[in-house]
């Protein structure tokens, strides 16, 4: 069983298992963090990025893709733990011959599309005049300024998909429900259990008849939006893989909202605008939670929120009608009949407003003070650059940064200088050390692997002995493109009996409760399934109806000698050869057992746990009287 | 007895003594025994059973063999046992047996009942009672109830198992307190059999090898040294204290809480203390006890008056222990001072602490908050190692909060379990509060204010670590404004200032109520006390901070509207409530901060707000806050209409206080009845009249609230030796006319509190006042409501009530 590890994010992992002739993807994140080595891409021509310094408008969007570790055209399945992780999809199943499916739930599925629609429309609606790759020549980026030069494999950075590849790659993934068994050609089944994070978000357990191993990726144990996290299932595997943990594990999410909501406050009754950078789906519903029960009480009903994103509507109306991946508490609403979201009320009321893009309809009800949730988090397109832009020179306005998947810092800096307030309040629900070690110690696997990254602390602070994955025996650890050998071998593989064979086995009984018979037969094995079946009656010549039927009933194999089980009690054996006339008997204690030592006849009997030898000289009949002195003591079946 | 109750007695002995009938419930019994305690008290209860002979058949009633419910036989027990307190009565119950077969062998001891735990505890609360002659001694000798005792000891039931103990306690006082106390000797083998018995089977539990036995006996020591003052109890513990000090040879210690009880309980006596051997055992004791366990020990031996010094350097030692480990685990660079330097440093390694989280944190919280206790003592001990403990203070906070980096392993783990944990930050912030009334070093009161600010800052500090942040650093400042009263911040506080305004403008838009209301807290306090220096001064208005709280009157939280009302009460007495500076509200008029208040008075919906309001204008009053100062007629005429119909009656109260106020200003304060001069009290008796006083005081007299009329009647008491002077308080011979307000106020009494009063002239109030017997009223507002009904007499009705005697109402079936 191997590990092919293929990304170096832990939180937007992809790895592919092997595992009994099967090839599993799991996961496949998109890092976009290259992107912050480009500038914004703006919706309006902007003179200041344009003729900032030594930088030029190069090769628009750029993404990290996969290392050639493994052909991916062998990948089976792929198995989709949330919306996050799936970005890659089309690259995967678009360019590397995949024949495979897709599996993940349904809310995966429609808001990993929204997503994916978003970032395809950001990039698409502001289109490059040109674009160049010869800069990806190592020699030439040797020159480039840092931190550009010291990126790892620019050549494999990739331009953003089409929305036609993103619809022929999710037109290859079928749906799947939470606890429900799929089997992968009979040799594997896997079942998506609920993990907590996100609507429809899955960890995965991918089990043999003997083997079982854990796929924990993004699970939260808070209680917001989605439903609670399965932890009962998890229990009893060999091997558990844990990817996907906070970012920001000392960011307690409830104080990080806290905080949001006081600035956000702090910044609209000053006169100032918010701009809160973020993804159309997943935090955003719960801050938009909060706010609708912060904002009366804050005074603040009358300041308008807006949701600009391609997707917002959508975004929007999904969250309501997936009741069934909701948090119980949010599922009962559904039958009241109220939405289980609130913000289906700050609409109705006019607080909250959804515009596709800045243009049209939005600018007509545009009103400042406000506050503005909009993509993307990476501050490189989308209709974020346009409000950075706008608001940057106030130090009235502030821009909060809630999703944790960018430095905010590097996210800023073409920007700067900037007089606007910024804020960083990361809210990332997923677990944090100390709910995984409780989680370990619950479902106690036998093996943990995970990415490096989270058994050592933090490289900031590495007195944090706390921010580390801690449990025993300690976890076993990879970095991108290592091929990891997984730590149990598999011992036994299930097979079926035919009844007609079944049938026929006479066991016996060698020690209370084990039974033994020995079978003969054919195994046939096909589709990964094992089964006995009775051998083959040899063929009978043309006219063999004149044989005697007793000939039929002689099996086609030669004779079987009996098995033989047992111990030889040395004491008892002793007696007995002296009872035979045999004297003058020695009997010598080894490592694995015992000698018996015939002096008279120079005859030796080794006894030994698992086999006797009777050595000498070429005396065959004293041989065999002594195997069957030995044979007496030992039970035939 | 008065003749009701007992004419209702013989009855309520039937209803007892009939198991069919249900008995109302065990707190009527309870009281029942308060009463005939009292009764037996008061006079004799020989009298008291001979005049009321179905007393005594009640008790002999109990040793029929029946079906008695547990409850009634427990409080027969009792009821015996008090009775049988005096020796003549005791007597008398003897005479019929009574006595053994209630506590002796044929009584329910044997029998089913014993199952019970209350009839077992009625039982021993009954010799108890009873333990009070020499008699009784001799009975409780005889009967065997001593060994039953024993056994009583180590009942499943907490509350028998502690009352066997302190019984065991009073038999041997009883023992060994008669009136031969003079001759007891020190000697334990000379004391009487029942003494020496007691004396046998505590030795025998403190050898035992069962941890409960051996509690057991550490609780009767306790109690017999707590309790009893006799010269006895030297000779128990020299008798004892050898057993005591083996305990500490064993490995792990026996019960080491008894023992701390025990040695601290001895410690404080005055017949033991000067036992030296009490001090070695209590060294050894301090050394032997983990340090979770040594702690309460350490603590009660520093809060003793006098005790040997060693042992209280290594008293203290055992509390500082754990912060000198933090200290050395986190420390940056050798060369601080060590907690234990000078104390006992030797005797301890500072090297362990607990290994589980939780030990630990209990540790350093329990280590914590005795230093607090001890650091106001004058006994604490000397010197006072202020500096190192606010180095430590600031290392557990940094602990805490994950901002410490320490470099050995054992501060890394300290870090691990200290992370987030909010008990120790909330015991830490107390006790750096505390430390405040001490100084430090420039350079650590420079880190306990960064740590204080980050805490502040922190999303992460929960609201009540944030409300102890906040009043920690209130101390801080107000110890740092420094010669008190007269200047200004220290440069340093100044710029700390800045800095906290600025996380305050945060806090005061928090979600979390609880925070805002802290935040506001705070910011009520720290102008109470640097309201008037301009640092403070300059740096608050140039926050935002008095504008949001301005705005905090309308917060959708009560608790936060009441003190939003009281900070802002505080700022604009102090003058620092300006006008907001932003040009939106600069179109519309600005309330005035008296204005918004009276709102709040009219309309808040909650009480808490309202209360608050009345505060501030009681204060504004007294104190001359010039928007009152203006025109103060007409603002208590405001304020009064206002309260007076209010719903609250803490706000009605208020209203009393204020118009108190607005009366000391008028005729003086409150003092040894001196007489207003004529001419003053005519000027102010108009105003009062103008204001409406006496309508709204008149009305209040008969408020349904008691501490309202209460108030008012004190309110009226003054006025009147004010007005009146005492020589002629009769002569109303030619007042004017007052029969129709003296018919309202009749009115008002019955409940009709519709109709006005009208005008009232000074005149005609005078004449009502002299014509009010004002202290009968008091007097009578000062029983509590229920005292008709606590009456034993009422007690008996009730009860007999419940099971129907009293009444004529036979069920009717149909």
């Amino acid at each position: 069983m191997k590990l092919y590890c293929l990304s170096g994010h832990p939180t937007l992992p992809c790895n592919v298992l092997k595992f009994k002739s099967t090839t599993i993807m799991l996961d496949c994140g998109l890092d976009m963090t290259s992107t912050l080595n480009f500038l914004p891409l703006p919706l309006v021509q902007s003179p200041r990025l344009s003729n900032l310094p030594g930088w030029s408008l190069k090769d628009g969007n750029a993404f990290l893709d996969k290392t050639e570790l493994i052909d991916l055209s062998t990948v089976d399945v792929i198995l989709i733990s949330n919306y996050h992780c799936m970005m890659a999809l089309p690259y995967i199943t678009e360019h590397t011959g995949f024949t495979g499916t897709v599996y993940a739930t349904e809310p995966t599925v429609q808001i990993g599309r929204l997503l994916m629609e978003e970032l395809v429309n950001f990039i698409e609606r502001v289109p490059k005049a040109q674009s160049a790759s010869l800069w990806k020549n190592k020699d030439i980026q040797r020159l480039l300024p840092s931190p550009l030069k010291d990126a790892v494999e620019v050549s494999t950075w990739r331009r953003c998909y089409t929305m036609q590849e993103v619809n022929s790659a999710l037109s290859k993934i079928q749906l799947v429900g939470y606890s429900q068994k799929i089997e992968l050609f009979g040799a594997v089944q896997v079942t998506p259990l609920s993990s907590g994070y996100a609507l429809g978000s899955s960890n995965w357990i991918i089990q043999s008849h003997y083997e079982k191993v854990s796929y924990v990726s993004g699970s939260s144990l808070l209680t917001t939006h989605p439903q609670p996290m399965d932890q009962a299932s998890l229990k009893n595997s060999d091997v558990l893989i844990l990817t996907g943990l906070t970012q920001i594990p000392t960011a307690n999410p409830d104080s990080m909202v806290g905080e949001f909501c006081s600035n956000l406050a702090l910044t609209v009754r000053n006169g100032g605008n918010v701009l809160v950078p973020c993804y159309p789906s997943g935090v955003i519903y719960d801050l938009l939670e909060c706010l609708y029960q912060y904002i009366d009480s804050a005074g603040l009903s009358s300041i308008p929120f807006y949701f600009i994103s391609p997707v917002a509507n959508s975004s929007l109306e999904f969250s309501q009608i997936f009741a069934e991946w909701l948090c119980h508490n949010k599922q009962t609403k559904v039958y009241l009949p109220e939405p289980p979201f609130p913000h289906a009320e700050l609409i109705q009321t006019n607080k909250l407003k959804h515009y596709p893009s800045i243009h049209g309809d939005f600018s007509n009800d545009f009103r400042q003070p406000c506050v503005v949730f909009t993509g993307h988090p990476s501050l490189r397109f989308g209709d974020v650059v346009h409000f950075m832009e706008l608001w940057g020179k106030s130090s009235l306005n502030t821009v909060i940064f809630t999703e944790p998947d960018f430095s905010y810092l590097e996210a800023l800096a073409p920007y700067q200088p900037l007089a606007m307030k910024c804020i960083y309040c990361p809210i990332d629900t997923r677990l944090n050390f100390i709910q995984v070690s409780k989680l370990l110690k619950e479902v106690q696997p036998l093996h943990v692997v995970c990415p490096e990254q989270y058994t050592q602390p933090p490289p900031a602070q590495s007195h944090r002995m706390d921010l580390m994955v801690d449990c025993q025996p300690p976890a076993m650890s990879y970095r991108r493109a290592e091929v990891l050998a997984l730590p149990f071998k598999r011992r036994y593989e299930k097979i079926e009996i035919m009844p007609e064979l079944a049938d026929s086995l006479v066991p016996m009984e060698i020690k209370p409760g084990i039974s033994l018979a020995t079978v003969s037969a054919v195994l046939h094995t096909k589709d990964n399934k094992h089964v006995l079946q009775p051998p083959p009656r040899p063929t009978q010549p043309t006219g063999g109806k004149k044989r005697k039927r007793a000939s039929d009933d002689i099996p086609d194999c030669k004779v079987l000698k009996p098995l033989l089980s047992g111990s030889i009690p040395v004491d008892q054996f002793v007696q007995t050869l002296e009872k035979h006339g045999f004297s003058d008997i020695k009997v010598e204690d080894t490592a694995k057992g015992h000698i018996v030592l015939l002096q008279e006849a120079e005859t030796l009997i080794q006894i030994e746990e698992d086999s006797t030898h009777i050595i000498c000289d070429d005396d065959e009949v004293l041989r065999v009287r002594l195997r069957d002195l030995v044979l007496k003591f030992l039970q035939k079946f | 007895m008065d003749p009701e109750c007992a004419r209702l007695l013989p009855a309520l002995c039937d209803v007892l003594a009939d198991p069919r009938q249900p008995v109302a419930d065990d707190t009527c019994l309870e009281k029942l025994l308060d009463w005939f305690k009292a009764v037996t008290e008061a006079g004799s209860s020989l009298l008291l059973l001979q005049d009321h002979p179905c007393l005594v058949e009640l008790l002999f009633h109990v040793l029929k063999p029946q079906d008695l419910s547990s409850r009634i036989l427990s409080f027969v027990l009792r009821l015996a046992g008090i009775f049988a307190a005096q020796e003549n009565c005791f007597q008398y119950l003897q005479q019929g047996e009574l006595l053994p077969g209630l506590f002796g062998e044929p009584g329910p001891l044997g029998a089913a009942a014993w199952a019970a735990p209350s009839v077992r505890s009625g039982w021993i609360q009954g010799l108890h009672s009873l333990a009070q002659h020499p008699s009784a001694l001799r009975f409780l000798a005889d009967s065997g109830a001593v060994d039953t005792i024993f056994s009583l000891q180590g009942d499943p039931s907490l509350f028998v198992a502690s009352a066997a103990g302190q019984l065991l306690v009073r038999v041997l006082d009883l023992a060994l307190c008669g009136p031969a106390e003079g001759h007891i000797s020190l000697q334990a083998w000379d004391w009487p059999a029942c003494a020496r018995k007691i004396v046998c089977h505590l030795e025998d539990c403190l050898r035992s090898e069962a941890t409960p036995r051996v509690t057991q006996a550490l609780h009767v020591l306790t109690t017999a040294f707590g309790h009893c003052h006799g010269l006895w109890t030297q000779g128990l513990w020299v008798q004892l204290s050898p057993l005591v000090a083996r305990l500490l040879e064993k490995d792990p210690v026996p019960a080491p809480h008894a023992l701390v009880d025990l040695l601290l309980s001895v410690a404080r006596s005055s017949m033991l203390s000067s036992d030296p051997g009490l001090w070695e055992t209590a060294a050894q004791t301090l050394s032997r006890l983990s340090p979770t366990q040594a702690g309460p020990l350490a603590a009660g031996i520093l809060k003793l008056q006098d005790c040997p010094q060693a042992l209280r350097i290594q008293a203290f030692g055992v509390l500082l222990q754990p912060l000198a480990f933090v200290l050395e685990a986190t420390a940056q660079a050798p060369g601080m001072p060590g907690l234990l330097e000078g104390a006992a440093g030797d005797l301890m390694a500072v090297d362990t602490l607990p290994p589980s989280k939780s030990a630990c944190v209990g540790l350093l919280c329990s280590a914590l908050a005795h230093l607090e206790l001890l650091q106001p003592l004058p006994q604490r001990p000397s010197p006072w190692p202020q500096a190192p403990l606010l180095a430590a203070v600031v290392a557990i906070l940094r602990l805490c909060n994950g901002s410490a980096a320490p470099n050995s392993e054992a501060g890394g783990r300290l870090c691990a379990m200290l992370g987030g944990c909010v008990r120790v930050q909330r015991a830490a912030l107390d006790f750096l509060g505390v430390l405040s009334q001490g100084l430090g070093p420039q350079e650590l009161v420079t880190q306990v204010f960064a740590i204080l600010l980050e805490y502040l800052v922190s999303p992460d500090s929960s609201p009540t670590v944030l409300k102890k942040a906040f009043q920690a650093t209130l101390c801080w400042l107000l110890s740092s404004a420094a010669p008190p009263g007269c200047c200004d911040l220290e440069p340093y506080a100044q710029l700390v200032l800045g800095e906290l305004l600025s996380v305050l403008r945060k806090r005061l838009c928090s979600p979390c109520w609880e925070v805002r209301d802290s935040g506001l807290e705070f910011l009520t306090q720290m102008t109470r006390h640097q309201g008037g220096q301009a640092g403070f001064r300059q740096a608050l208005l140039a926050s935002e901070v008095p504008e949001l709280t301005r705005q905090l009157l309308q917060d959708p939280e009560s608790y936060v509207r009441a003190s939003a009302v009281a900070a802002v009460g505080q700022l604009s007495s102090w003058g620092l409530l300006a006008a907001p500076s932003s040009p939106e509200h600069a179109a519309t008029p600005q309330k005035t901060p008296l204005e918004e208040l009276l709102l709040v008075l009219t309309t808040d919906s909650e009480g808490f707000p309202r209360r608050a309001v009345m505060r501030v204008f009681t204060e504004w009053l007294r104190d001359g806050y010039a928007d009152v100062a203006e025109d103060p007629e007409r603002f208590v005429a405001r304020v009064l209409q206002a309260a007076s119909g209010d719903l609250d009656w803490e706000v009605r109260v208020q209203g009393l206080e204020l118009a108190l106020a607005f009366l000391e200003q008028l005729l003086g304060p409150c003092g040894p009845s001196a007489v207003a001069p004529p001419g003053a009290l005519a000027q102010a008796l108009q105003a009062l009249c103008r204001v409406q006083l006496f309508e709204f005081a008149f009305r209040s007299l008969f408020d349904c609230d008691r501490p309202v009329a209460q108030k008012s009647c004190d309110l009226l008491l003054f006025l009147r030796a004010k007005a009146i002077p005492s020589s002629n308080s009769q002569e109303a011979g030619d007042g004017p006319d007052v029969t129709s307000v003296e018919a309202a106020l009749r009115r008002w009494q019955a409940g009709e509190q519709g109709q006005p009063l009208g005008e009232l002239a000074p005149e005609a109030v005078l004449a009502v006042l002299r014509s009010m017997d004002l202290e009968a009223l008091q007097d009578t507002l000062a029983e509590s409501s229920d005292h008709v009904e606590r009456s034993p007499q009422s007690l008996l009705q009730d009860m007999l009530a419940t099971v129907g005697v009293l009444g004529d109402n036979e069920a009717d079936c149909y």
